[in-house]
Parts: C-alpha cells; structure tokens; sequence
C-alpha cells in the first residue's frame, strides 16, 4: 500500500517546514497569487466563524453550530484540488468546506438564522449547506451517514465514465459507524475513485480519540488495510503537506479509479459545538494554547507567506479587514433577510409538487387536516 | 392478452427501463450472477451486463446510501432489498437521506431512486423476514410508496416509480411473485396515486392493498355468493400518494366501509384511510368503519399459526356482515 508516515513530531520552525513542503511537486508551481488565495481562503472561513458564533450568542442562529477554526487548512487544500468532476461531501461541520469550495458569505450566513435567503431557504440550518452548482454535495447530520452518499457519488463519476474523484469528510468519531465500514468496502471492491478524509481533531464529540476507537498504532486511516486501500497520515497544520497528500488520492482515483483513505490530525478551538458546555473539562487550556501558538494552520501559513516574502504583513490585514467586514456584511444581510413563509413548509418535498405542470403521479401527496 | 406473473412483470418493467434510459441500473444482493433471490432480476445481467446489473454485498446501509448518492448524480438506480424486513438496516440511509436531502437543500438536490423488493408475511419465515413497513415509510414526507397487486399494477407502476424523480419505495409481495395476470405487450404506465376498483359493487366498500387485495376479493365472491351482498373492492396501490378520491366516491356509493390490511392495526395505513373517509364522507355513512388487520404481534413463525394471525377473507366476511 502507499506510505504509511506517522506525523513526527516536528523540530524546525513551522514556517521553514511550509517552505520545504512548497518545493513539492504538486506545490512547487503556485504562483504568488494563488498562495495568497490560500490564505484569502482561510482567513475568510475563520472570521465567518467567528462573526457567526458572536450572532449565535446574540441568540439568532437556532440548534446547533459546529465551528471548524483551528482545521481551515483542510478545506482549502482540498477545494483547491478540484477540477470539473471532482466531489465534495461532508458532515455537519461544514461552514468551511462551503465556501471553500465558493459559496457566499451571505447565502451561509442567512441560512444559519433560518431565512428565506440562505443557501438551503432556511430548511436546512448550520449542518446542511448544499451547493450541488459547485459539486458539494453538505452538510449531512448524522455522523457517518454522508460516508456512503460519497461513495454514491464516486460512483456516479464512474459510471458517467468521467475522470473525477469524490472526497467524503468525517471527523474521528464517524469512522465506528458501521455505515462507514461498508463504504469503505464497496469503494475498494468496486474500484470507486473515493477518497475518504478523516478530519482527526482528537475528539469525538466530548470523548477522546483514546476513549472511543480501537485502531493500529499508524492511526485511523490505518483501518484501510483490512479493505486492501491506500492511505496516508497527514500533518493538517500545513496546507503544503495536505494539498501534497491529497493531490496523491486525486491522483490515483483519476488514473487508477482506486480509493484512498486520508487521516489528516488537525484541532478545533470550539467545543464539540457551541452548546458544548463542557468544551473546557474535557481538553486542558494548555492543550488549546499549545496548538493555537505552535500548529494553528492559519498562523502557520502566515508565517511562512512572511518569510517568503509572498506577502507583507500590511497585505494580510487588508485582507483580514475585508474578510472581517465580508461577515459583518453577511450578518447584517441575514439580519435584515425575511424569514421563510409558512406556506414554504411544503415546498422542496417532492420534485412533482414543485413542479406541477410536469406531475406524472395522482393522488394526495400532503397530508395536513 | 398474454398471461405473465407477478415476478415477469417486474422483471419487463426494469428491462423496458433499462433499455429506455442509459441512467438505469439494478443494484442488490444477488440480483445478477444468482438470477435473484426471487428471480425476478433472472437473466438481466446476460442480456445487460455488469455495468447495469449489480451485485452488492450483503451491506444494505453501504449500498442504498451508495444508491442515493449515486442518484444525485443523475444515475437512476433501482435497488433491491432481498427483503423489505431488511430495510431497517438501511433506514438512515432511506430516510434521512434519501427523504430529506431535498428538503434540506432547499430544492437544490433530487433523488430518483427506487427501493424494491417483496415485503409481507405469509412464508413462515419468522418475526425478523416477515415486515410490512409501507405505514412507516408513508409516514415520512418525501417518499412515496407503492404496493401493487397484480402483475399488470406490478409492471405499470414499476415505470412510474422508475421515471419518478422523487425516491420510490415499491413494495412487492412474497406470495404474489408466483401469481399470473393480463398483461399488454404494448407499452404503458400507471401513474403513482390512482386507485384502481378491481370489483365494482354498491352494498359495501371493502379497501385494500398489496397481498390484501386476494384476501379482499375472495371475500367479495363469498359475500356476493353466499349472501347476496355486492361489494366494492377498492386497491389502493400507491400509499403515497393516496387516491382518496376514488375511496371516497366508493363509499359515497355504498355507504359502508370495511378496511383489509397486513399492517398491525396501531398506526397502520387503514387508520388514516378510516380518518379520511369520515372527515370527507361522514355523512354519507350508514354503519361504523370496520378494519382487519395483521394480529398485534411479531410475525409467528408456526406454519400451521401463521395464516390465522394475517388477514383472512373469512373475517373480511364476518365484518361486512357485521354491518349490514
């Protein structure tokens, strides 16, 4: 199978390894501006992230919201990877993943405070963005659950005969679901050109990757020799290394069809969501602060765009303001949005219902008296 | 008209589909290599190769959520449950995925699926291989389900629910696979959610669906033989959607309703049918709305047990009469 490196523990400065890593192949032709997409990139999921946790505390956004600050880096990589008939989905972590892949601040943010404006009209909330128009496919709730859509998607790609991959994101804790299993198995037996990321930030909910899977010592994705599949260890606080992995599953789905299974170790600042009212009992603040001063993928990243001189530190906060007033804007866009009318309630169900000068079937689809 | 089985309708509906559209595909466990477990996928892959009949492994929630995404895509795939009793292991993927996507995607996300493959009791196969769960899937927004009961309703409402762009959850019936009917050699489609009378008659309605419309019918000749009661047999065929019109002109017809199903009676399908009959058709009624149902239990295994615990023509007689 393919290389099986265990992340070390790293000994240079993070930015001089980013340097190193930007020699790779598959980094080595980045031209200037599209480094500093990356960091564009990156800098505008986490102040959207940040300007939605303030309007949920504000006591605007209802249910759940998972933030993704601390594991940027991995949406970006990958969103940067894609070409025409490659995939995305994930679970319902996914803030990052959409507007990596481009969808808009406001149509996101709206859909968080449930309005008629957002992405999913209001119906879908924190865990359920879709942009099938930039093939990403959400945001889906149950953990483990999208893992085998991904694997639908994979092979919809073949079967279409096009050259394509579909990437399937999970957090740590999904990879117990049996649901997983069998994508995993239906992916390598049938030669599905899948790649399945596990985002590993440690914890799965409230409960330590130590408490919740049994796995080899080479970690997760190791699990992947029991279906005869590629996989790889990565390092999430570096874009470079992430995009170099990836590109290696993108690669092989591509040209061999084959699966792969990535586990990239990343950290999420947040608890599990922002309703997590033990978030703080069950990590230690030395734990948050180690991995926010020393492997926050973001900060690494500015490091090195530093000291490589790709940008100037003037640069980067006229992107951080634009980004920061890019989600104040979006805030106040889903502020002053409508909220979906009651008559909405039934629209979306069916295809037929919403199209019915199209309608092939009879009788009551509804049922409300 | 030539006379073909249950089992061969199906198979002509998804030969026909499959010829028809480059998007079809046939997915389940031993549907291709095997023939079927049932054998109504027998010969397909000869004449279809692999590429559209597939075999799985035996992982339902991997392959129907494999389905899923696959159907968002564009493909188009008709996947079999060796069992309906086997969908509860692929429930999340059938339900939270398949129905809500759309939803939840505010529209953006369609799902042509079919999920199919015989449901119902009757084969002495024991509580876990004997489910009936076309209520729990027509208690969810944004499926649709269907039982039909005769290999021209079987093959007809088969390329509905192929061309449908909503999930379709067919429910064939084990003990109708061998039964033979009319069926055209010209093209057709019945369309999802239009009842059919498969005995016109004005004393009585008796509603029924799926492996019940037998059961309906052989007490219509009894109550018409023996007694001289004319009964009206109405077959659902779609649960959702629902024909409520021609159940209600029936019983506007007869005044008097008598609901046969394999489902238990807690939350069974006949419940919403008994409340739609007396919220449209209250007046018109001359007696109470009688059910028989499934005997409120775990399937029985006992062979010589079995038949006494699933809805018989006797009782359907017993009721009717009941009422008059």
């Amino acid at each position: 199978m393919s290389a099986k490196t265990t992340p070390k523990k790293r000994v240079k400065p993070a930015a001089s390894i980013l340097a190193d890593e930007a020699k790779l192949p598959i980094n080595k032709d980045l031209s200037k501006e599209e480094q500093i997409g990356f960091y564009r990139d990156m800098v505008r999921i986490r102040r959207f992230e940040e300007r939605s946790l303030r309007v949920y505390q504000q006591g605007k956004i209802g249910g759940f919201l998972h933030l993704y600050i601390g594991q940027e880096s991995i949406a970006v990589a990958c969103a940067s990877l894609m070409g025409d008939h490659d995939h995305m989905i994930t679970a319902y972590r996914n803030h990052g993943h959409a507007l990596a892949v481009g969808m808009g601040m406001n149509e996101c943010m709206a859909e968080l405070l449930g309005k008629a404006t957002g992405c999913s009209k209001g119906k879908g909330g924190s865990m359920h963005f879709f942009a099938p128009d930039k093939n990403y496919w959400g945001g889906h709730g149950i953990v483990g659950g999208q893992i085998p859509l991904g694997v639908g998607l994979a092979y919809g790609v073949k079967y279409k005969g096009n050259t394509g991959s579909a990437m399937a994101f999970m957090g740590d804790g999904a990879i117990n679901q049996g649901a997983v299993h069998e994508a995993y198995n239906l992916a390598a037996l049938w030669d599905l050109p899948a790649i399945f990321i596990i985002e590993n930030n440690g914890y799965s909910m409230g409960t330590s990757q130590e408490r919740s899977s049994s796995h080899p010592k080479e970690g997760l994705a190791a699990r992947a020799e029991g279906y005869n599949m590629a996989w790889e260890n990565i390092n999430g606080e570096s874009l470079f290394a992430i995009r170099d992995g990836v590109g290696r599953a993108i690669k092989r789905a591509h040209e061999e069809s084959k699966p792969t299974i990535l586990e990239i170790h990343t950290y999420r600042y947040q608890g599990h969501s922002v309703a997590d009212a033990n978030a703080k009992k069950y990590r230690t603040k030395e734990e948050i602060d180690d991995y926010r001063k020393n492997h926050d993928p973001l900060n690494v990243y500015r490091l090195y765009l530093l000291d490589q001189k790709v940008m100037s530190e003037e640069e980067m906060k006229e992107i951080d303001a634009a980004a920061k007033k890019e989600a104040d804007d979006a805030a106040k866009f889903a502020d002053e949005s409508p909220f979906p009318s009651v008559e909405s309630i039934t629209e979306d169900v069916y295809w037929e219902a919403d199209n019915p000068d199209q309608r092939t079937s009879e009788g009551r689809l509804f049922f409300n008296d | 008209m030539p006379e073909i089985s249950y089992r061969q309708a199906i198979k002509d509906a998804l030969a026909e589909e499959i010829e028809r559209d480059e998007n079809v595909v046939v997915i389940g466990e031993e549907v291709a290599q095997y023939n079927g477990a049932y054998k109504v996928t027998e010969g397909l892959l000869e004449r279809y190769g692999p590429k559209r009949i597939v075999d799985a492994p035996i992982s339902e929630a991997g392959f129907i959520g494999m389905g899923i995404g696959a159907s968002m895509l564009g493909v188009r795939p008709v996947m079999e449950l060796m069992f309906w009793s086997f969908a509860y292991v692929a429930w999340d993927q059938m339900i939270n995925n398949a129905g809500c996507v759309r939803y939840m995607s505010g529209g953006l996300i369609n799902v042509p699926i079919v999920i199919r493959g015989p449901a119902n009791g009757g084969t002495n196969v024991g509580a876990t291989h004997s489910h009936t769960p076309e209520n729990l899937i027509a208690n969810m927004p944004g499926l649709k389900v269907v039982c039909p009961a005769t290999p021209y309703d079987a093959k007809g409402l088969m390329k509905a629910a192929i061309r449908d762009n909503d999930p379709v959850y067919v429910m064939e019936s084990t003990l109708l696979y061998g039964t033979t009917g009319e069926v055209p050699e010209e093209e057709y489609v019945i369309p999802l959610g239009k009842a059919d009378i498969k005995k016109e008659g004005t004393d009585v309605t008796i509603v029924c669906h799926g492996p019940s419309v037998p059961v309906a019918l052989t007490a219509a000749q009894v109550l018409e033989e023996e007694h001289n009661i004319s009964a009206e047999v109405v077959d659902l065929r779609s649960i959702r959607p629902l024909d409520e019109e021609t159940i209600i002109n029936s019983v506007k017809k007869t005044s008097r309703a008598v609901l046969v199903e394999e489902n238990r009676p807690f939350c069974g399908v006949d419940a919403q049918i008994a409340y739609t009959i007396q919220n449209k058709a209250f007046d018109y009624l001359d007696a109470p709305i009688l059910r028989v149902s499934t005997i409120d239990a775990p399937a029985m295994y006992s062979p010589a047990i079995e038949p006494e615990q699933l809805p018989k023509a006797a009782t359907v007689v017993d009721k009717v009469l009941s009422i008059m």
